[in-house]
């Protein structure tokens, strides 16, 4: 078996009395397509800011590359977030700078790539999630919400990342658009062999662009198979899940 | 923490316990401010530097501050002027409106109402676009990009204080005394010539360098109160709103403190 590209062993984390992350333990294998599904606060976007560093777990360890990261602050986790790219839930686009210094940031700063070639890039990738080179020197307050997210996108995957976290690409967008960020996001695994973490409540997108599906459920990973099986998971949360059902085992906590 | 505390006493709040937490938590945050300025200015003082956002930002806190600044100290320079007159009227002192009012707005004056005109206006804008950042995860974006939010946004905007601001009390010294001039000459019945030369003969060089030196100080607290409120504050808009007010507040009574100290160290080294 080769080794995860990132592993997370038993992670938790808690904010005051409200124990969101209860033991997660996932893997993702390079090159490999990860969907994770779960309700509305139980803890997705949590779970990854912990994976990126963002957050410091209470317990648990996260390996990235095999390399031990929970605490790091120094090269490794920089290396680490090097080869990562993150699309926020909410965009987090950079409000002071255009659409397409947002795109180029990593570029033009890290990278240290002239601001003419970062700018062509930044364009190819625009039209990578449908946007035109229109839209470019607009700043990001002047576009829609579903526009923020394909530069938000774009901006994710400029460098070609080996290991992709999307919070939510589809949210918010038309099932056309919808559809071609799917597409894109098999285009990041199959062509390029990037990992990728997704994060949605669409089940249509979940299909079509996951190897494999994990389910998390009060704090923990409950469920985990191929995307073929999730019809035929055997478990009742993932059930009412997939089939949006409001009654069933996952109730809301009032 | 908190439980014990609570519990013990049986549900009422225990007020030792309140005043030892309140007292904790005072610690707690000298203690985080201070690692937060230690880290901004080790990124402000250390390579490599982002010189795009410290132009942006010198622009931004030291150039669209010139009419604040230029308005303040008028203003300042003539009540001083008209209040020294009045004072000094009563034992027949008044000829020393110019020395006084060079002496008052190099020291003192000049670099005290730079920093606070500016603890309004260039923190609380710091603090609110630092918060609105925070929350909207833009900061979390930025260390996802390896930039990291020390280099990128704390240490210009506090290199950009620290050096403009002895240029904008540079400017005040200048206008503040002018308004001074302005009101002896033109309400106050002073000849102009002889108010320029008592002005400057008056004027050292020591007492500019003090204002100087002040400045640079209020300049690092006036960026580091912003960045560091902001990059704490809470969700919403009440949070950036809350963020921008502490931070203003902070950075004033800051500028105030630390000129007494400064004017005391000064004095003691009889400069
Ligand atoms: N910075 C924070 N401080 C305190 N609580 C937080 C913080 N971030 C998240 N939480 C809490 O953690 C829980 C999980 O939040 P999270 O954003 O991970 O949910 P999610 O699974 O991504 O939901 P959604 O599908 O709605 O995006 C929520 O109860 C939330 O209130
Ligand atoms: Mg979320």
């Amino acid at each position: 078996m080769t080794q995860p590209i990132l592993e997370l062993k038993g992670v938790e984390k808690s904010f005051g009395s409200n124990h969101v992350l209860r033991g997660v333990d996932i893997d993702v294998a390079p090159g490999r397509s990860l969907v994770v599904l779960g309700g509305s606060g139980s803890g997705k976007s949590v779970m990854l800011k912990n994976a990126l560093g963002l957050m410091t777990p209470d317990a648990g360890k996260i390996l990235f590359d095999g390399k031990d990261v929970t605490k790091d602050q120094g090269k490794t986790r920089e290396a680490m977030r090097s080869r990562i790219g993150m699309l926020f839930q909410s965009g987090a686009l950079f409000d002071s700078l255009t659409v397409w210094e947002n795109v180029a940031f990593r570029l033009l700063n890290a990278d240290k790539v002239k601001r003419s070639d970062a700018k062509e890039q930044a364009i190819e990738n625009l039209k990578k999630v449908r946007l035109g080179a229109s839209v470019a020197e607009l700043r990001p307050a002047e576009i829609s919400g579903g526009m923020q997210k394909r530069v938000a996108l774009a901006r994710a995957i400029i460098t070609k990342p080996d290991l992709i976290f999307f919070d939510e690409p589809t949210t918010g967008l038309d099932p056309i658009t919808a559809d071609a960020i799917n597409d894109l996001i098999l285009e990041q695994v199959k062509a390029l062999g990037a990992a990728a973490v997704t994060i949605t409540h669409d089940m249509a997108s979940a299909r079509k662009v996951a190897d494999e599906i994990a389910m998390l459920f009060e704090g923990k990973i409950i469920w985990r198979g191929p995307a073929s099986e999730i019809d035929r998971s055997g478990n009742d949360h993932v059930d009412q899940f997939v089939h949006g059902r409001a009654d069933g085992p996952i109730q809301p906590s009032l | 923490m908190s439980d014990a505390s609570t519990t013990k006493s049986g549900g009422f709040p225990n007020p030792l316990a309140w005043t030892g937490r309140g007292t904790l938590a005072l610690f707690a945050e000298i203690g985080r401010l201070s690692m937060f300025s230690g880290r901004t200015a080790l990124s402000a003082l250390t390579p490599p530097w982002n010189l795009a956002q410290l132009w942006k930002q010198i622009i931004a806190i030291g150039f669209y501050s010139l009419p604040v600044v230029g308005l303040s100290a008028v203003f300042i320079g003539a009540a001083l002027a008209l209040n020294i007159y009045t004072g000094g009227n009563r034992f027949g002192a008044e000829q020393f409106v110019p020395n006084i009012v060079v002496l008052g707005i190099t020291r003192e004056l000049g670099a005290t109402i730079t920093g606070l005109m500016l603890a309004g206006r260039v923190t609380a804008g710091i603090a609110a676009e630092i918060g609105a950042m925070k929350v909207t995860e833009q900061i979390d974006a930025l260390k996802t990009l390896s930039a990291n939010p020390f280099r990128y946004l704390y240490a210009p905007r506090f290199l950009a204080a620290a050096l403009t601001l002895p240029l904008l009390v540079l400017i005040a010294d200048i206008i503040g005394v002018m308004g001074g001039w302005l009101v002896s000459v033109y309400a106050l019945d002073f000849d102009s010539t002889t108010y320029i030369r008592n002005t400057m003969d008056f004027l050292t060089m020591e007492d500019v360098a003090v204002g100087l030196i002040k400045a640079v100080i209020f300049g690092m607290v006036i960026a580091l109160m912003g960045c560091y409120q902001g990059s704490k504050s809470s969700a919403g808009a009440t949070g950036v709103g809350r963020a921008a007010t502490l931070s203003m507040v902070g950075a004033a009574v800051l500028v105030l403190a630390a000129n007494y100290i400064l004017s005391t160290f000064f004095v003691q080294i009889g400069i």
